[in-house]
């Protein structure tokens, strides 16, 4: 684990979750005043820099840089020197060069964040790489139930998610959403169940410390959450599946299904939804539905994420000014400086 | 952190050894009765008041200030929280801590906010205070109520109300805590254990 990078949510650990979470809180905070912003980052550079399209991820890190004051900048291939023949390497070397403190990066390839990690001397917050991980979104989501359980039973939010059984159902075997997902939620104390078709399953996931099954109809009547993944049809062409109709006759959240849900069962999708495929269009905007709030909360939780990253300063930036630092108005005090020379 | 120093052990594993008690709890509550009725004679009544804890030290200040202002002028006033860290001018020189709840319950514009806060040293804190209400509206104006100003200014920030004026040397630490106020200094708890430049610890919240 690097402290400067966020790659996986296992570089987290329970308690990196949780202290996101507990920022998150302080920004869900400052996201619903009439002047959402604060100065935490000013003069801080965050960078964009997805190749590979998305619309919500990029648009959330970059309102989450603006609500911090930091200053953004956005990489899109199709309009750089990628389509010259720039190498990535290169691409983020001379990204690094105009001095960008962090890059968000999307890439179709997994381990494509951490390669850039080596290379650069800026923090990189993987969102989104290949069929890895995508450690926001886990958080958000983390974040959103969180949020929604502790609504429910009127108290303050709960810092893990003990006691809940989720099940994640579809592509789990291509997603990304779903290998965040599922360490970030048994890091905090939830069962999962993954259900799938055989050929969406994982080969192997005995080191998940996961339930699979393969009938949805059976695991709806004990879980606490339905968690949709994103199908994407080029598994039909790989012939993975029969048909679209056929998946979502067996694995869809059809009306007829939901309908059969207790009423406090929460749906969750990470969007982009293909509505009436993965979820039915009405129960994607029922009351049990959290998509919109996932969306919402995605800005408090990636400002707690570049917060977290960039705030505390990078080792040997933080370091410095602490450790024998005699200058008046440097700092606050002596009980200061001996606490950020630490 | 720096004007509220607190005796749990703290992010550096340190921990207050008092050496002597300033003002015991009675010294506090006669002292905070004073500037309620303080409060009110400025501000002739407590008509458009807030009051504004700063997190974490001055919240139960100000919750027992606003329970003395409806004692002794019957008015319910106002009661909200404020969370600097992100306003601070410091933040890449400390180490991330998870955050404290900032909770304004009134648009301030056109009122007047009294800020409570235990100790007031160096300024900054009230600095990023200023900045972090102007974020809630324009208030017509802000006072500042401390428990104990002990000196050391950076910034030309002063106290409207004072519970102590506390002549300290820098280096010493002042504790506002239900047992009173204390001065001490900040020590090792164990000087084998561990080097100083540990990974920070995780994010403990104050309270």
């Amino acid at each position: 684990m690097t402290r400067s990078d966020l790659l996986s949510v296992a570089d987290l650990g329970r308690e990196g979750i949780v202290e996101v979470l507990h920022l998150a809180d302080s920004f869900a905070e400052v996201s619903e005043r009439p002047m959402p912003k604060v100065p935490a980052l000013r003069g801080r550079t965050v960078a964009t820099v997805f190749f590979e399209s998305s619309t919500r991820t990029r648009l959330s890190f970059e309102a989450a840089a603006k609500r911090l004051s930091a200053d953004t900048m956005t990489f899109t291939p199709a309009t750089s020197s990628i389509t010259k023949g720039e190498s990535m390497r290169d691409t983020v070397e001379t990204l690094d060069a105009m001095g960008v403190d962090a890059m968000v990066v999307r890439h179709a390839s997994a381990g494509a964040p951490a390669q850039v990690a080596r290379w650069v001397r800026a923090s990189v917050v993987n969102a989104g790489d290949g069929q890895h991980e995508h450690p926001t979104q886990a958080l958000l989501d983390c974040f959103t139930l969180r949020e929604a359980i502790a609504a429910r039973e009127g108290r303050a939010p709960a810092d893990d998610l003990a006691g809940l059984r989720i099940a994640v159902v579809g592509d789990v075997r291509h997603s990304r959403v779903a290998r965040s997902g599922v360490l970030a939620y048994r890091a905090l104390g939830a069962r999962v169940v993954l259900v799938a078709p055989p050929t969406l399953l994982p080969p192997d996931t005995s080191g998940w410390g996961v339930e699979t099954a393969v009938d949805l109809d059976e695991v709806l009547g004990s879980v606490d959450v339905v968690y949709l993944l994103r199908l994407q049809a080029e598994r039909i062409r790989e012939c993975l599946l029969p048909s679209l109709h056929e998946y979502a006759a067996r694995f869809g959240l059809t009306r007829d299904r939901a309908r059969r849900l207790a009423p406090e069962v929460l749906v969750m999708h990470p969007g982009p939804m293909v509505r009436g495929l993965e979820i039915d269009a009405e129960v994607a905007s029922s009351a049990r539905s959290l998509v919109t709030r996932q969306v919402h909360n995605g800005v408090a939780v990636r400002m707690a994420v570049l917060f977290r990253l960039l705030a505390g300063g990078r080792a040997g930036v933080a370091g410095a000014p602490g450790e024998g630092h005699g200058a008046p108005g440097a700092g606050a005090g002596a009980g200061d400086v001996a606490e950020a020379g630490r | 952190m720096a004007e509220r120093e607190r005796t749990s052990a703290r992010p550096g594993g340190r921990v207050l050894v008092p050496r002597a008690l300033v003002m015991d709890p009675d010294d506090v509550r006669r002292a905070l009765v004073r500037i309620a009725h303080e409060v009110l004679e400025r501000n002739h009544g407590s008509g458009d008041l807030v009051v504004v804890g700063l997190q974490s030290g001055g919240v139960p200040l100000a919750q027992r200030l606003v329970a003395l202002l409806k004692e002794i002028d019957g008015a319910d006033v106002p009661l909200g929280s404020l969370d600097v860290a992100f306003y601070r001018d410091d933040i890449a020189l400390r180490p991330v801590r998870s955050g404290e709840v900032t909770s304004i319950p009134v648009d301030l514009t056109g009122r007047v906010v009294v800020l409570v806060d235990d100790v007031l040293f160096t300024g900054r804190t009230v600095r990023a205070a200023l900045d972090a209400l102007a974020d809630h509206g324009r208030a017509r104006a802000v006072q500042l109520a401390v428990m104990v100003d002990r000196g050391h200014r950076e910034l030309p920030i002063r106290p409207d109300f004072v519970g102590k004026n506390l002549p300290t040397r820098r280096d010493e630490t002042v504790d506002v805590g239900a047992g009173g106020v204390a001065i001490g200094d900040l020590v090792e708890p164990d000087h084998a254990s561990g080097p100083a430049g540990d990974a920070p610890a995780p994010g403990g919240r104050r309270g």
